[in-house]
């Protein structure tokens, strides 16, 4: 039987991992990679706390939400992302330093 | 068996997320990603979410990972050349302060959870009690959808609205711009 900890335990580590990327990357399509990690260590945890929830299945429903909410932020992330690699020619964020051109 | 199948998801899951942040090349690293999505989508199994695991694949494998290699071959000018020589250095040194953050967050979380499981929320052992968990054999999907038009309706609405400003930014954002 795989008990609740299993899965907290996991979904901790690729949190972790995650969080690593977002900290080290110097690319950020990296960086996002890094946030959908930690988002789906996320959904991970949102779906093993809903096993136990016959009544409102809320833990698989927030689950769904959540995976629909963060492909929506990818796919503004990476629109955001092009049309910064279109003025500054590179996607390294230590570089991107101005706010107006 | 159980134990086996999930272990081997989990190492899976935490082995190739490992190799994503620490490979050198980023195309590389990006269909690594992949491998770790489909294994957390394994995972979601194990927690009897099949529809959850179906919609991670379709989602993320089929729409977001895509969207990934596209944005970083039309941004990454050095992509050949990046493709080319790898030989110099295949993995990247991890960045010291960056893997002690993520390290003592782990420890911190870890020690969390060990100190929690023992006592379980009461919700938890009063569902357990009274047989109303998921079961290997209830029909997930049916009840979905039935939730999701009743008990859910008013979240269900708000996701797609925003999924259409969503999605209206993004093409408002990437459009070229001519007259300026």
């Amino acid at each position: 039987m795989i008990t609740l900890t299993h899965f907290l335990v996991v979904s901790v580590c690729i949190f972790c991992i995650g969080l690593y990327a977002v900290l080290a990357k110097r690319n950020a399509i990296m960086i996002l990679v890094g946030i959908e990690l930690m988002i789906n260590s996320a959904v991970l945890n949102l779906v093993a706390f809903g096993r136990y929830d016959k009544v409102n299945y809320g833990g698989q429903v927030f689950a769904l939400f959540a995976i629909v909410l963060a492909a929506a932020s990818v796919a503004v992330g990476l629109a955001i992302i092009l049309s910064v690699y279109r003025k500054y020619k590179t996607i390294d964020p230590n570089n991107i330093t101005d706010l107006r051109d | 068996m159980e134990e086996v199948i999930f272990y081997a998801f989990a190492a899976l899951a935490i082995g190739s997320a490992l190799l994503v942040v620490s490979l050198k090349n980023t195309a590389r690293a990006l269909f690594l990603f992949f491998i770790v999505l489909f294994a957390m989508a394994g995972l979601f199994l194990f927690a009897l979410a099949d529809f959850v695991a179906i919609t991670q694949i379709l989602i993320y494998v089929g729409g977001v990972l895509i969207l990934m290699i596209f944005a970083f071959m039309l941004s990454n000018k050095e992509l050949l050349a990046d493709l080319q020589h790898t030989s110099a250095k295949f993995l990247s040194l991890p960045n010291a302060q960056s893997l002690v953050l993520a390290v003592g967050f782990l420890a911190v979380m870890v020690y969390g959870i060990l100190e929690w499981q023992e006592n379980t929320p009461y919700w938890i052992t009063e569902n357990i009690r009274q047989g109303s968990t998921i079961q290997p054999a209830d029909n997930n999907i049916n009840q979905l959808g039935i939730k999701f038009m009743t008990q859910y309706i008013l979240p269900f609405e708000v996701v797609s609205i925003f999924l259409l400003m969503a999605l209206i930014g993004a093409a408002h954002l990437s459009r070229k711009e001519e007259n300026r």
